[in-house]
């Protein structure tokens, strides 16, 4: 992270965050970062400062005519029951963030332990960890979403906790495999023959050569959980229906669509995809830039 | 007294199919300062051998019997904590690939950093990167390369690197396995020059492991030869050149292609070695040596001195 290469193209960044120089001289990668980070950062800023901005209360009805089309007054159109769009829009991904984050937290506690202790130790450790996370990932993901959000019912902390544990699996694979490869390369044995104890060589020479992996996963794991609350919102086990979301916001427009209102379903939809592509694309570059042998 | 004393060490690897003796009743002494090359073709348990001199066979391979002292440390029976000790500080290791021997996400000082303080976590981060950096202009590496990662080195520099690691501590043996397989030849003279180098000015206490005769006659003062897991024969490097006593030594000079001699034909050995699974009854080399005879079928020759060397062979038992 030497670098201090200046390049035209990232100087206006490069002004007011002086180690954004870095990232803007690493090609592909750092470009993606920065692209993923402002469109994750613009969605969270319009999320916090939404009361502010929007033009009416998100979930007041009738401030509008019904099912409006987008105009000069409603820029992006009103649903079915009058709610200005735009400031649903601003005010809808609120309950997404929260969830998607706090989901990622506890399969970053979760699963990243229990993947390396147990494929580090091997064994039944292994076995029995392997058993119980195979079994798990078995289920279809939404299917088991659903079902756990149905027991412990509709909440931010139990939709975040229905999310994680269908993604912990995943998280604990990914480790698994990674593991398994590197404790049997050259320089783990190395690590040992120079004797290191094992509490080092798991977290100074396995660890760091896993986190590419863990970046990885958990952006996608990050753009799935939106989609994932998203789905659980959309079958009605996500937030009470007074909650401005863009879940909502879906499972409404698919109903209007039929009518032609496009604008209901269309722009919730796009701030889903948008949120859900900045996450991977900071992920994709994150996942290179932490591998030394692609930094210039 | 010998610096390291290996006796009759057994190690067994259990597979499915059978119980391999990958090391078989092996003794071996070594005085300080000396170099010992240990020879023999793969899979006949040199680098066996090797890691089990810090108790790291791998599994399912374990030591069942014998005894390893190095110094005054029982290495067969003493606890983890105390053979810790013993890897890297007393006994340096070289690997065979030095491409894959370093950590990819770590710089090289980080590397000598996490090795001083393994052993000495007192010493702070700046005196592990200054000792870190002296060895390696030592080793002929520009000292500001301590920042690069691993990728940034050719193979023939990691492998300077790695034996700087293993040097770093001053450890009182270093083991060097097959440290210029992977190497080309140009780079693997460089690197067994050093090592024969920092031999004379460190007075290193060395063993290699190798394959490679030449290396071997050019380094070593006693060579040790192997064969299916045992010790076939074990002399003064000039005496086992000049002389080789065990056919399968002879054999195995014979097979290395002389160009100053014109119009020699290369020789082999035929057939290959036993499966140590089901090993033949007497000698292991019988079915391939061209001197067997009835008693090599079925009595197993035990190593013996023959005019200062030692060898496992009837032809030179008398009895």
């Amino acid at each position: 992270m030497s670098m201090k290469k200046e390049k035209p193209q990232g100087r206006i960044l490069v002004q007011f965050f002086p180690s954004l120089a870095n990232l803007a001289s690493r090609g592909l990668a750092g470009w993606a970062i920065l692209i993923g980070a402002a469109i994750v950062a613009v969605m969270a800023v319009m999320t916090v400062v939404a009361p502010w901005i929007s033009p009416y209360n998100p979930i007041a009805i009738n401030v509008g005519p019904l099912l409006s089309p987008p105009s000069s007054e409603f820029p992006l159109g009103t649903n079915h029951l009058g709610q200005d769009m735009l400031s649903r829009v601003y005010s809808g991904g609120a309950i997404m963030f929260q969830v998607a984050v706090l989901s990622v937290i506890v399969c970053l506690a979760v699963g990243v332990p229990i993947g390396l202790f147990a494929s580090y130790v091997g064994g039944y450790t292994d076995k029995a960890a392997s058993l119980v996370m195979d079994s798990i990932y078995a289920f279809p993901g939404l299917v088991l979403a659903i079902a756990i959000a149905a027991m412990l019912g509709p909440g931010v902390v139990n939709m975040a906790l229905s999310i994680a544990v269908v993604y912990v699996p995943s998280y604990f694979r990914i480790i698994r495999s990674q593991v398994l490869t590197i404790k049997e390369l050259p320089y783990v044995e190395a690590a040992q023959m120079m004797g290191a104890k094992s509490r080092n060589t798991l977290f100074s020479y396995i660890l760091p050569n896993v986190i590419p992996s863990i970046v990885a996963i958990a952006t996608i794991n990050f753009a799935d959980a939106i989609l994932t609350a998203a789905g659980l919102t959309f079958v009605g086990l996500g937030l009470p229906v007074s909650t401005p979301d863009w879940g909502w916001d879906l499972t409404y427009g698919r109903r209007l669509l039929p009518s032609g209102a496009w604008w209901v379903i269309a722009f919730p939809g796009l701030m889903v995809v948008l949120l859900a592509l900045g996450f991977t694309l900071m992920g994709e570059g994150l996942s290179e830039l932490f591998n030394p042998r692609l930094q210039k | 007294m010998p610096l390291l004393d290996i006796e009759s060490l057994v190690v067994n690897y259990r597979t499915l199919r059978a119980n391999v003796k990958a090391v078989d009743r092996v003794s071996l002494s070594m005085e300080r300062g000396y170099t010992l090359g240990l020879v023999g073709e793969s899979g006949c348990g040199k680098s066996t051998l090797g890691l089990s001199t810090v108790r790291l066979v791998p599994p399912p391979g374990k030591i069942t019997d014998g005894h390893i002292t190095l110094g005054e440390i029982d290495i067969i029976n003493c606890s983890d904590e105390e053979i810790r000790k013993v890897r890297g500080k007393r006994v340096g290791y070289i690997f065979q690939d030095p491409m894959t021997s370093l950590n990819p996400v770590k710089r090289i000082g980080a590397h000598f950093v996490e090795m001083i303080h393994t052993h000495e976590p007192k010493v702070s981060e700046e005196d592990a990167l200054k000792r870190g950096k002296e060895v390696l202009e030592r080793l002929g590496i520009l000292p500001e390369r301590i920042d690069d990662f691993p990728h940034q080195f050719s193979g023939g520099m990691r492998q300077r690197v790695m034996i700087g690691l293993a040097l770093a501590l001053g450890p009182d043996l270093l083991i060097a396995d097959e440290p210029t397989t992977s190497l080309d030849v140009i780079v693997e003279a460089q690197i067994i020059e050093l090592l024969k180098e920092l031999k004379e000015s460190l007075k290193l206490t060395l063993i290699l492991i190798t394959h490679n005769i030449g290396i071997v006659a050019e380094t070593a003062d006693r060579v040790a030869v192997m064969y299916a897991g045992r010790i076939a024969e074990l002399g003064e490097t000039d005496d086992l050149f000049e002389k080789p006593m065990h056919p399968y030594t002879q054999a195995l000079l014979n097979s290395v292609p002389n160009i100053t001699k014109k119009g020699q034909v290369l020789s082999w050995i035929p057939g290959a070695p036993p499966d140590l699974a089901e090993p033949p009854p007497g000698c292991l080399y019988h079915p391939r040596c061209p001197h067997a005879f009835d008693r090599c079928k079925r009595e197993e020759p035990l190593l013996m001195k023959h005019n200062g060397s030692q060898v496992a062979c009837h032809l030179y038992d008398k009895r």
